[in-house]
């Protein structure tokens, strides 16, 4: 009989492990962190931020489902904005600039404070595989560690290779050890891996920055977090400050564009098309009046400075002059060079829904290992991955995000259907279902799935379920309490004279209506909780587009709820098209939605489709029965 | 677009034919019949009706059935609609279904997936579904060929790369509202456009191939006096509608005739002959000829000669090649004509059949194609349709915040891209990092 040593071992303690072991721990599974360092789990790699848009509904869904990134950067943010905050709440995004040693301590603490996980340093170098399945780990000082799931997030480290001009440094991360032997075995399992590249600016010391001299951008006079659980922000904010290129900048890049890594030819990795280096901004969009740059504190008690704007690869010297000659930064020290960083990816269309590999079961691949970039795109992965991990380990049925109800749904698959071609990052403008995917609704969206799913703390649990009926009861009052166009007259408040009566709840739903209107005349609404009035205006304020898409996300999510087993044979199937087969074949979709989603998919080659599947499940079954 | 919409189709063949008919499955089923035929009929009998548009226009006579949901083809309400199977006919039947709010044209397969949802379908009709399937495909290529040098598919490319253009504009300011090279009121300008927009699609849309296919397709008879023009609208329509004489300028009004060509209505406009008069009477006639030839889709030209004359209106058809040369008269001597005259003889019959046929061909090409004209352009019409009151919500009420006009946009593109395929979420990234510097 085999022996486990745990039910999910997790490889690397970035932003995706420290969910994926969250998240797996909390599904009950005996969980293993295995990375190179404990001392730099939680560390932030890039930019000392979190959330954004589209990112910022990342961060507020990985905490509805109670994991830990929205907490800790509540407990790290030093300036926090709602971004959009003038457009609808749809498109509203929270951001904070976060403190880096802060939010690492932070993530440290929590992880170490996780019940049913064990903390592991060493280099996970091969994957024990019997059977066809994944059944252990071995680090590279030769210890095999024995499990029934695996979820690698081992980020920009498979093969990492470091730019900076024309040097070349094997590396995860500056100063870091890259991770060689786990690409041989992704290759030996006959996976496609492709080549990315990534970059960040060099680091500044905040001593040598004129400050007077440069714009500065505030957080917002009202703070909000991403949590749930967060009451209020104690952190001092900070400024950022905002400067510019100038001409003399963008000459010396151009005279210099040939020593850069990413211009002569040394990276193979194709970079996002949408965080271009100062190399590529100065290529592409020419000299236009100067680009923007933020000049972010990287923590309260650090001042090193993070310059937004100006990823590069050119040679030390160059990066020295061409920061020169930005305003404030003319006597600027670097601390550390700005460097480009090319690593293997694993292409993300050999996953399914669950971040399963397909071919090896018992693997689950989760963060910039599936091609995305980012801390919210790798945390949510985690989250997803350990979830399934441990459910995989504890034979309990798997777990499967729609693109109707999340963003995570949403990223996941758009990497299982479409793959990357570039760096895949979250935007708003992803999400077809957007005005009901928001930052405001998303504990309202996940939260009773976590409760389901037993992976929702106690506290929160309970906070929530007050919450939820707050609101039920709130809507019900809204619903209940009506007026008469007549009647509205003497508020002041112009309606359709149609004798109609309108709720509350109605009135709301309207632009122009505020909860302080709905107040004059219904006194008694000013007893309820503000939150509760506030996403309860937001709510009936979409409520009329909602009911316009419910049918068609009816449509999606039954479609999503009928797999393809794997092994469906499409050729098999007389009437569809070559074009058609062929697609099939290589997409390989998982379900019915996926299949639908196929360019020149048609109703009649879908009911062909199901009349298929059904006749195979039915077979099925009578073989089943015939055994029997 | 969802699956609890009530669908219609024409589930007969191709137009024309004896009886054609139209099938629907939806919740709407027995609305649709009551505003239509005023009656919904006991269920499965066939019941005799009179089809009226809304409006309460006449359309034709013919056969209602009524299937009561799940004992149906689709296990919804369906009813059927057995009429006229000629295309002015359906055609007219199935926009006034189309001008029904709540009901939309099937999209091909529809009705087979319905009735696979519902239990309806087994595994004996899976195998019609099949051929189902492959005539389809065979149908889509004869479209696209068709499509392909026609230009529709161009204009609703083209449609579609503006919209994507002004869609890409609203999500970068929605997505990147933080980012400095992002102009903040790129909007106006998106708009503006998006109006232009709106004004093509319709005047695209009340560009009259639906009417033709309703109200025909106008073939103007012109020439100079005397060419035969009179004699040829009688020999095609076989009785004596104008007064056909010897006496040059005889015909002084317009005079016209419905012709039926294989279930196409054509109707044919006599004029009179063109020419400089001095008498008042004969040039009000003339005056009315030059109108009628403007408003015609199409011009025989008749000569006695094979000359051509330099009148402005012939020279604009000619431009437009919505022009036939016709020389008429060809029993009377063999003399060679140039090229691009088609010779003609009323007396003998010689060439009558190779001008009808022309004549349909244009018809058709004005329609829309073959026979799955009909259909396929009230499909289309209802895409663009639905999009452009998509993209007039989406311009309406500047008060409306930036992310529900986004979404009128959206679905807009929607819509078009059933005629054009799907522009993705990355494809409008993609527009928006070509076009600004976006990234920090
Ligand atoms: C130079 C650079 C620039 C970036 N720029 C941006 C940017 O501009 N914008 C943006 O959104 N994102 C950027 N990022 C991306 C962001 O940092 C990552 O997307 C995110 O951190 C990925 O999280 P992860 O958990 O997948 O991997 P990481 O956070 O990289 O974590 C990987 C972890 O795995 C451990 N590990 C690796 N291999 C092994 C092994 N074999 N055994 C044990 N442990 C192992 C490592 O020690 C590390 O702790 C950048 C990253 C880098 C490195």
């Amino acid at each position: 009989m085999k022996t486990f040593d745990f039910d999910v071992i997790v490889i690397g303690g970035g932003h995706a492990g420290c969910e994926a072991a969250s998240a797996s721990a909390r599904a009950g599974a005996t969980t293993l962190l295995l990375t190179h360092k404990i001392s730099t789990i939680g560390m932030m790699s890039c930019n000392p931020a979190i959330g954004g848009l589209g990112k910022g509904h990342l961060v507020r869904e990985i905490d509805a489902l109670d994991g830990l990134m929205g907490r800790i950067a509540d407990q790290a943010g030093i300036q926090f904005r709602l971004l959009n905050r003038k457009k609808g709440p749809a498109v509203r995004g929270p951001r904070t600039q976060a403190d880096r040693a802060l939010y690492k301590t932070h993530m440290q603490t929590s992880i170490a404070g996780i019940q049913g996980l064990t903390l592991l340093e060493g280099d996970a170098f091969d994957l024990l595989v019997e059977n066809g399945e994944v059944n252990g780990v071995q680090t590279s000082d030769g210890r095999s560690i024995r499990c029934r799931s695996v979820v690698i997030t081992t980020g920009t480290f498979l093969r990492g290779l470091i730019h900076i001009g024309n040097e070349k440094t094997p590396a995860g991360r500056v100063g870091e050890e890259p991770s060689i032997g786990l690409s041989a075995r992704f290759e030996a399992l006959g996976l496609r891996l492709g080549r990315l590249k990534t970059g960040t600016p060099a680091r500044l010391d905040g001593k040598t920055i004129a400050w007077d001299s440069i714009g500065v951008q505030e957080a917002d006079p009202e703070l909000t977090p991403f949590s749930f659980m967060t009451e209020s922000i104690t952190n001092r904010q900070i400024a950022c400050g905002v400067t510019r290129t100038t001409e003399q900048t963008h000459r010396i890049i151009r005279e210099n564009i040939h020593r850069s890594a990413m211009y002569s030819g040394e990276i193979k990795g194709v970079g996002p098309r949408y965080c271009p280096s100062i190399e590529d901004k100065i290529v592409r969009f020419g000299d236009r009046d100067g680009h923007q740059i933020f000049l972010e504190p990287e923590g309260l008690n650090d001042d090193t400075v993070y310059p937004n704007g100006i990823s590069t690869s050119l040679p030390v010297d160059v990066q020295e002059a061409f920061i020169r000659s930005i305003p404030g930064l003319e006597a600027v020290v670097i601390r550390q060079p700005g460097y480009a960083i090319e690593y293997d990816f694993v292409d993300p269309t050999q996953l399914d829904h669950r971040l399963a590999v397909r071919a090896l079961p018992g693997l689950f691949l989760a963060g910039q290992i599936n091609g995305t970039t980012g801390y919210e795109e790798a945390g949510a992965q985690g989250l997803v991955a350990g979830l399934n991990a441990a459910r995989h380990a504890t034979g309990a049925e798997a777990v499967r995000f729609s693109r109707t109800d999340s963003y995570i749904g949403v990223m996941i698959d758009d990497l299982i259907s479409f793959g990357v071609t570039e760096p895949y990052r979250m935007f708003t403008s992803r999400a077809e279902y957007r005005l009901s995917l928001r930052a405001d609704n998303a504990d309202e969206r996940l939260t009773h799935l976590a409760i389901e799913l037993g992976i929702c703390g106690a506290a929160r649990r309970e906070k929530f379920e007050r919450y939820r009926s707050n609101v039920d009861t709130a809507r019900e009052l809204l619903k209940s309490l009506s007026i008469t166009p007549n009647e509205a007259e003497h508020f002041g408040l112009t309606l359709n004279k149609d004798g109609v009566r309108r709720s509350a709840y109605d009135l709301l739903s309207r632009p122009d209506f505020e909860l302080s209107d709905a107040q004059r005349i219904w006194p008694e609404l000013s007893r309820l909780d503000t939150a509760v009035q506030a996403a309860l205006k937001i709510e009936a304020g979409y409520s009329v587009y909602m009911d316009r898409q419910a049918a068609t996300i009816a449509d999606v999510r039954r479609d999503e709820a009928r797999a393809i087993p794997q092994n469906f044979s499409f050729e098999d199937i007389s009437g569809l098209s070559n074009e058609l087969i062929l697609k099939l074949d290589r997409i390989k979709p998982l379900n019915m939605a996926q299949a639908a989603a196929i360019e020149g998919m048609t109703p009649a080659a879908l009911a062909l489709l199901l009349v298929h599947l059904r006749k195979r499940a039915e077979s099925a079954s009578e073989l089943k029965a015939s055994i029997q | 677009m969802a699956s609890s919409d009530t669908i219609f189709a024409l589930s007969s063949g191709g137009l024309p034919a004896g009886v054609a008919v139209i099938r629907m499955s939806g919740a709407a089923t027995e609305h649709v019949l009551r505003l239509l035929c005023r009656v919904v009929p006991p269920e499965r009998l066939a019941r005799l009706v009179t089809v009226c548009a809304a409006d309460g226009e006449e359309l034709d006579r013919g056969l209602a059935l009524f299937f009561k949901g799940p004992r149906s083809f689709t296990g919804e309400d369906c009813a059927e609609l057995q009429v006229h199977g000629g295309r002015a006919i359906v055609a007219a039947i199935l926009e006034a279904l189309a001008a029904i709010p709540g009901l939309r044209p099937a999209e091909a397969g529809e009705f087979a997936r319905r009735a696979f949802e519902n239990g309806k379908m087994d595994l004996v009709e899976a195998e019609g579904l099949a051929e189902l399937l492959q005539a389809e495909t065979a149908n889509q290529r004869r479209l696209a060929k068709y499509l392909a040098d026609g230009y529709l598919s161009k204009r609703y490319d083209g449609w579609m790369a503006r919209l994507s253009q002004a869609r890409a504009l609203i999500e970068a300011e929605l997505d990147f509202a933080d980012e400095g090279d992002i102009p903040g009121s790129v909007s106006d300008q998106v708009w503006r456009d998006v109006r232009l927009l709106v004004s093509e699609m319709e005047a695209a849309l009340s560009d009259h191939s639906a009417e033709i296919i309703q109200e025909g397709f106008r073939v103007a008879i012109a020439g100079p006096p005397n060419a035969g023009k009179s004699s040829l609208l009688n020999y095609l329509a076989r009785r004596d509608v104008a007064i056909v004489t010897d006496i040059a300028g005889t015909t002084r009004d317009v005079l016209s005739v419905d012709l039926d060509l294989n279930g196409t209505k054509i109707v044919l406009y006599d004029t009179a002959g063109l020419r400089e008069t001095d008498d008042p009477v004969e040039r009000i006639g003339i005056e009315r000829a030059h109108a009628t030839i403007r408003a015609a889709d199409l011009v025989l030209y008749l000569s006695e000669t094979g000359e051509r004359a330099a009148q402005n209106e012939i020279e604009t058809a000619e431009a437009k090649s919505d022009i036939i040369f016709v020389r008429s008269k060809a029993e009377r001597d063999s003399a060679s004509t140039s090229d691009s005259f088609l010779s003609i003889s009323v007396l003998t019959g010689n060439g009558i059949d190779s001008l009808l046929k022309q004549i349909e061909a244009r018809a058709a090409r004005a329609m829309g194609g073959g026979d799955f004209a009909t259909p396929l352009l009230i499909r289309h019409r209802n895409h663009v349709v639905s999009a452009c009151a998509a993209l007039i919500e989406a311009i309406e009420g500047p008060g409306t915040p930036l992310e529900l006009r986004a979404e009128f946009l959206r679905s807009a593109a929607d819509e078009l891209a059933h005629l054009t395929g799907r522009v993705t979420p990355d494809a409008l990234l993609g527009l928006i990092f070509s076009q600004f510097c976006v990234g920090k």
